[in-house]
């Protein structure tokens, strides 16, 4: 008799809890939190992301705009070494290599240390090409510039 | 009666006179079978050790070459381009023919050497002092066989120079006029250049040229390029 009454009560007790439980979860499907998670991409999901258009080479030499301005690449550098250890760009323009590879001798600037000293050798100061010439591609502009040049 | 003497002895006597003293036709027929089957074994055996010490696993499972090379190679033109076909470590350093396969293999011994005694390149300061004694080996194995590791894939006669930037397209009419061959231009291409790699360079191709170890270039065939344009045209 005894043990009846406890397995009746032990139901009752799973039961109970049981309920408790579901109702706990319908509550919170009814009332579901906002959810405020940030996507990765900066945008809501469902918005198309437009990929940024590749922009090509131009080839062909362009003039300055201005007379002091770095002549701007007509060709891809992508791959070129440019560091502290190798100038894959003066194995063509370099003066010493120059007319064998039909390309433009660098200026003769290039070539005066800072104190004025003129050597054979690139000078250090000169070294890093792309610090001032860039390739040139049919690419918009990346900021508005008002800058006229001296024929316009 | 059983003293009647019977010419034909037992089925297991004679199946084992066969065995131990067999006619030299059925002799010659195993050896030659079995030799064939073992060669054949022992062959592929052999050609599956060579693949398996032929790849870019292979190759980067030592640091020197994971850190170093390999790393540098990372974003290269022959590991990441616009139509995905690579070339690996194999590819350029070691050749396709079976000849020229086995001599650079048993070179690569050194290799091992270097590795596990020497410790030649174990830093990075190491690699980056012997780097130009390594790129002017290679250079030099470029320039003695006219970079036949390029031109495996790369041939200057299916070249569509149209296609190409005007430099390149200048350039590469240039080589095939003057029998220049790839390494000539492409130094650096898969990794990065030591300091003065340029004057290197040309001290490699001066010493070969005074070995008289430079194949000459090979005639322009004007039939087949005549060839080639009337079936085009």
């Amino acid at each position: 008799m005894k043990k009846a009454i406890l397995i009746s009560a032990l139901l009752a007790a799973a039961t109970a809890s049981l309920a408790g439980f579901a109702a706990a979860q319908s509550t919170l499907a009814t009332a579901p939190e906002t959810a405020t998670v940030n996507s990765i991409r900066g945008v809501d999901p469902e918005t198309q992301v437009t990929v940024n258009p590749v922009y090509h080479q131009e080839e062909g030499r362009k003039n300055r705009n201005y007379r002091a301005q770095p002549p701007i690449i007509p060709h891809t550098i992508e791959k070129y070494q440019i560091d502290l250890h190798a100038n894959e760009c003066l194995a063509c323009h370099d003066w010493k290599n120059a007319a064998d590879r039909r390309a433009p001798t660098l200026s003769m600037t290039h070539y005066t240390s800072r104190d004025g000293v003129q050597t054979d050798t690139v000078a250090p100061r000169r070294w890093f090409c792309n610090q001032c010439h860039v390739p040139q591609v049919d690419a918009p502009a990346l900021v508005d510039n008002l800058f006229k040049g001296s024929e316009e | 009666m059983t003293d009647t003497t019977d010419p034909k002895p037992g089925l297991f006597r004679r199946f084992w006179t066969l065995l131990w003293s067999p006619p030299a036709a059925i002799s010659l027929g195993v050896l030659l079978i079995v030799g064939f089957g073992t060669g054949i074994l022992f062959w592929g055996g052999f050609h599956t050790a060579l693949e398996m010490t032929n790849n870019e696993t292979f190759c980067t499972s030592c640091h020197e070459m994971r850190e170093n090379v390999y790393a540098e190679y990372q974003g290269s033109v022959h590991q990441n381009n616009a139509s995905g076909v690579r070339a690996t470590c194999p590819d350029c350093h070691v050749p396709k023919e079976w000849g020229p396969k086995m001599i650079r293999k048993i070179q690569a011994s050194k290799e091992l050497y270097g590795h596990f005694i020497s410790g030649s390149i174990w830093t990075r300061d190491k690699f980056v002092d012997r780097r130009i004694e390594l790129a002017k080996h290679e250079w030099e194995r470029m320039k003695r066989n006219d970079s036949q590791a390029c031109r495996n894939c790369h041939s200057l006669v299916y070249m569509d120079f149209t296609l190409q930037e005007n430099r390149a397209a200048e350039n590469h009419q240039k080589a095939l006029d003057q029998g220049m061959t790839c390494i000539d231009c492409h130094q650096g291409i898969a990794h990065d250049l030591p300091d003065n790699y340029l004057t290197a360079y040309r001290g490699v191709v001066e010493r070969l040229q005074a070995e008289g170890a430079i194949p000459a270039p090979k005639p322009v065939d004007a039939a087949a390029i005549d060839g080639y344009l009337k079936t085009t045209n």
